[in-house]
């Protein structure tokens, strides 16, 4: 295979990663939002629960894209 | 335009034949001048009732003194000053990082990989100089039937290890990744508009695309100084108490 084509094919299929972060994001707010439209007034202070569980979802979607901006910009 | 180019080290004034003051000391040396300024100018006057800057000053110290004591109880406290200068370093960084013009210190995986082998040999360190080989038990989940037992030390050696990896990929590629996306989607805004009359007038598109993105990349600039922060607390915690 033509070594740019296996190049951009790696970076489209790293990106499925992706998917998973999307599953989890989706997810952790879902079941905040749950949770917190059952009992709204222990909501505030789970806040910065979810927003130290959402940076470390979201690190995991940025790996993936890392590895496809490695393999498109890095990768020679 | 070349996204990667923003990351690009260059020597400003070089000292020997390897060794030089690049532009990444340059910002890592300003955000040590802006924190230390920024701290000792605004709780010089030490009011008993602040004014905006000290209250600011005093916000900052609160919010990280809550999540040492949060996470690492209060025998944790007498890390404070390593936790709170790891969260103004990282949050200072991140934040020139989005100022146009200005060096992205935190997306070099280099400097955030020496940040976090400083915690983690801080873990290391402490918790053999407290505990002496009852830190070793931090590897050994109690509880557990015996027969399970040598894949639990294998899977904890390895959460272990891979801590050092994981804390100092995390900050880095999450800096790095939003400078390229918010790099690429400004050269959008430029080709759509050069490339005709049609493709010019969907060109705002983009343009509000990265004022979006620049807020959320100021949101995760912060966010990831805390998490940084909160992480670091959390590895602290088992030096501090070793043992499930």
């Amino acid at each position: 295979m033509d070594h740019d084509a296996a190049k951009y094919i790696g970076a489209g299929l790293a990106c499925l990663g992706m998917a998973g972060a999307g599953i989890g994001l989706g997810n952790l707010f879902g079941q905040f939002l749950s949770g917190a439209l059952r009992n709204p007034s222990a909501a505030d202070g789970q806040r910065p629960t979810l927003l130290l569980g959402f940076a470390l979802t979201e690190a995991l979607g940025i790996f993936s894209l890392l590895v496809a901006l490695l393999l498109l910009f890095v990768v020679k | 335009m070349d996204p990667i180019h923003q990351f690009h080290i260059t020597t400003l004034f070089p000292i020997t034949h390897s060794i030089g003051f690049t532009n990444s000391a340059l910002f890592m040396f300003l955000a040590v001048g802006v924190a230390a300024l920024l701290m000792m100018a605004t709780t010089s006057s030490r009011a008993i009732v602040p004014g905006r800057w000290q209250s600011l000053a005093e916000t900052l110290y609160e919010f990280v003194a809550s999540t040492v004591r949060s996470s690492a109880g209060n025998a944790g406290m007498k890390f404070m000053p390593l936790v709170f200068s790891l969260f103004m370093f990282v949050l200072i960084t991140n934040l020139f990082g989005m100022v146009p013009g200005f060096f992205a210190v935190t997306a070099q995986i280099i400097v955030t990989f020496a940040l976090a082998a400083l915690v983690i040999s801080t873990v290391i360190i402490y918790g053999f100089y407290k505990h002496g080989t009852h830190f070793l038990h931090l590897f050994v989940p109690s509880g557990v039937p015996g027969w399970l037992l040598p894949l639990m030390v294998a899977i904890e050696v390895i959460s272990f290890v891979s801590r050092p990896l994981s804390l100092s990929v995390r900050l880095f590629a999450n800096m790095l990744a939003g400078h390229i996306a918010l790099k690429i989607f400004a050269s959008f805004i430029v080709a759509l508009a050069g490339a005709g009359v049609l493709t010019a007038i969907i060109s705002p598109l983009p343009f509000a695309l990265t004022i979006a993105l620049v807020a959320l990349e100021l949101l995760v600039a912060v966010l990831q100084a805390y998490v940084f922060a909160t992480l670091t607390c959390v590895y602290l915690n088992d030096a501090l108490h070793p043992g499930h």
